[in-house]
């Protein structure tokens, strides 16, 4: 955390009034500095309960219904992404709990990057990409892992709507009608489609950063997903993993009806 | 700012102004959202829990809305967008959606009959989303209040009607879609129709991400997103517009939304505003 003065609100001006500029400031960062203090304890709390989770002390989290989960996505932050041996760990984590399919995603490609190690270090994955070509995505027997960033995201749409535009183009060509342009959500997942990317919404999302924040991951496919705050890749642990996904398939949707 | 309450205030309003106006000017030390999202849940729960008549959350959920802009707009926020009905809601019981379209329409007529206060606070009011869906009656008025208050600057309110992130990014495609064609001037054939002659067929350039960005109906991004009822997701609001917005679900149902939840979202901006502002520059 970086804490930096800003130019919000009615702020005292420091050369007008200098004494009341200095009280706000050391105010404001007392305030700032008690805030911590409570995440702080808060962090240690979790940490205790993830430990006692891990160790299977807290019944509740030992039956996990995982096939709620039926596309995990996760979130690391790219400079925390380097840690790839954290990252490793903790799709094994991922891996023995049954989950399926998973979506890994930075907004710099770190992990894209390193992917073959990632894959490599998996005892029995495959790459999303294979399984797609191979039409073994509903096969239960491996997880499947996609590698995403944010050329996947806002990017990959632009890309879309210029398959969109050209369809209109070649429609239009035929003289046939004089609509304007008029596209459907269902012919925007067509065009994705049709670009490569046939990933499904994931049903659970889980954030390893200092922000709760889905920096960029694709607006297209997180219109119900589930998003779960884990705090940073360096304090991860199965515990918390397992009351992250416990408390999801506890989760009541009415897609707003 | 007091908004629709011509009484005079008690000296218990105004001791919570000025205490209000002390804390202010402890996180005005800070760095301020310039834009704050809001999700509305919870209405309908807090009327069950609270065995309130139908329509009985969503009036205390009015009133609460009231106050977190007054909270808003004292600290110096400058837009706001509030999910006020998502084109999803259509799919609920008819007389509900007929309840919260009349409770629209009657909260714009009296922003309406309140448009003098509204332009002295320098209040522009706008409704962003697929307003062709939206009844005759509730688009006028709607029109109506969105003219009135085009040139204040100082507050801007904006409300998600009819709106979905997934609609809103498809008409975002269309829009620059029309541009692309506005701009190879092939609209001319004097009827206002766009005829496309084969052999007068130009090549186009591409749809850039910058030309769809514009194209989307909420701008400038939010800074923070604050859904209540302890939900953790977006439900297809401002999906696209949330790569850099920090996303606080605080367990308060709608109507229970306090200054507390205003104020821990500000500073929880604060710890995290130097992250975001480079995690913006990078994805520039």
């Amino acid at each position: 955390m970086d804490l930096k003065p800003g130019a919000g609100g009615q702020r005292v001006n420091r050369f007008v009034d200098p004494i009341s500029y200095h009280f706000l400031q050391f105010l404001w960062r007392t305030l700032h500095l008690l805030v911590s203090l409570w995440y702080l304890q808060v962090s240690m709390v979790q940490m205790i309960e993830g430990f006692l989770i891990s160790s299977g002390l807290v019944k509740r989290y030992g039956a996990l219904d995982i096939d709620k989960v039926r596309y995990l996505a996760i979130v690391v932050d790219s400079e925390e992404a380097y840690q790839i041996s954290k990252v490793i760990q903790l799709l094994k984590w991922v891996e023995d709990m049954g989950v399926k399919h998973l979506c890994l995603y930075d907004s710099k490609g770190v992990l894209k990057t390193n992917k073959k190690t990632i894959m490599e270090s998996l005892n029995n994955a495959m790459p999303f990409e294979e399984a797609v070509e191979k039409d073994v995505l509903l096969d239960q027997k491996q997880m499947t892992v996609e590698f995403a960033s944010s050329s996947d995201g806002k990017e990959a749409i632009t890309r879309a709507a210029n398959v969109l535009f050209m369809k209109y183009l070649k429609y239009a060509k035929t003289g046939v009608g004089k609509e304007e342009p008029c596209f459907t959500e269902d012919q925007m997942d067509e065009a994705l489609k049709a670009i490569g990317y046939k990933g499904p919404e994931p049903d659970l999302l889980l954030i390893y950063g200092p922000v709760r924040c889905h920096l960029g991951f694709s607006p297209w496919r997180l219109r119900y997903t589930e998003m779960v705050h884990m705090g940073p890749l360096r304090y991860m642990n199965l515990g918390s993993l397992k009351k992250a996904i416990h408390r999801f398939t506890t989760v009541q949707q009415n897609y707003g009806t | 700012m007091e908004l629709y309450n011509g009484e005079r205030p008690s000296v218990f309003r105004l001791l919570g102004k000025y205490m209000r106006k002390g804390l202010y000017s402890i996180l005005t030390q800070g760095p301020i959202p310039t834009h704050i999202a809001f999700i509305l849940d919870g209405n309908r729960r807090f009327a069950k829990k609270h065995k309130l008549p139908e329509g009985g959350g969503h009036k205390a959920g009015f009133l609460a809305l009231l106050n977190v802009l007054t909270y808003c707009y004292e600290l110096g926020v400058k837009y706001a967008t509030i999910y006020a009905f998502s084109i999803d809601n259509f799919r609920r019981k008819p007389h509900e959606v007929q309840y919260v379209m009349d409770l629209m329409l009657e909260k714009i007529e009296g922003m309406i009959m309140e448009e003098s206060i509204i332009n002295a606070y320098d209040i522009c009011v706008r409704f962003v989303g697929n307003l062709k869906l939206l009844s005759e009656p509730v688009k006028t008025a709607a029109d109506k209040i969105m003219r009135a208050t085009a040139n204040n600057s100082k507050f801007v309110l904006l409300l998600a009607v009819c709106y979905t992130s997934t609609d809103e990014i498809v008409h975002a495609v269309e829009e620059s879609s029309k541009d692309k064609l506005k701009s190879n001037e092939i609209c001319n054939d004097g009827n206002g129709d766009c005829v496309i002659k084969i052999e007068e067929m130009e090549p186009y350039s591409e749809i850039k991400l910058v030309e769809l960005e514009r194209n989307t109906y909420i701008n400038p991004y939010p800074d923070v997103l604050i859904r209540t009822s302890g939900e953790t997701r977006l439900s297809n609001y401002l999906l696209w517009q949330t790569t850099n917005c920090i996303l606080y679900s605080p367990h308060a149902l709608w109507p229970e939304i306090g200054l507390r939840h205003v104020v821990w979202s500000v500073i929880n901006f604060q710890r995290h505003y130097s992250y975001l502002e480079k995690h913006k520059e990078y994805l520039k």
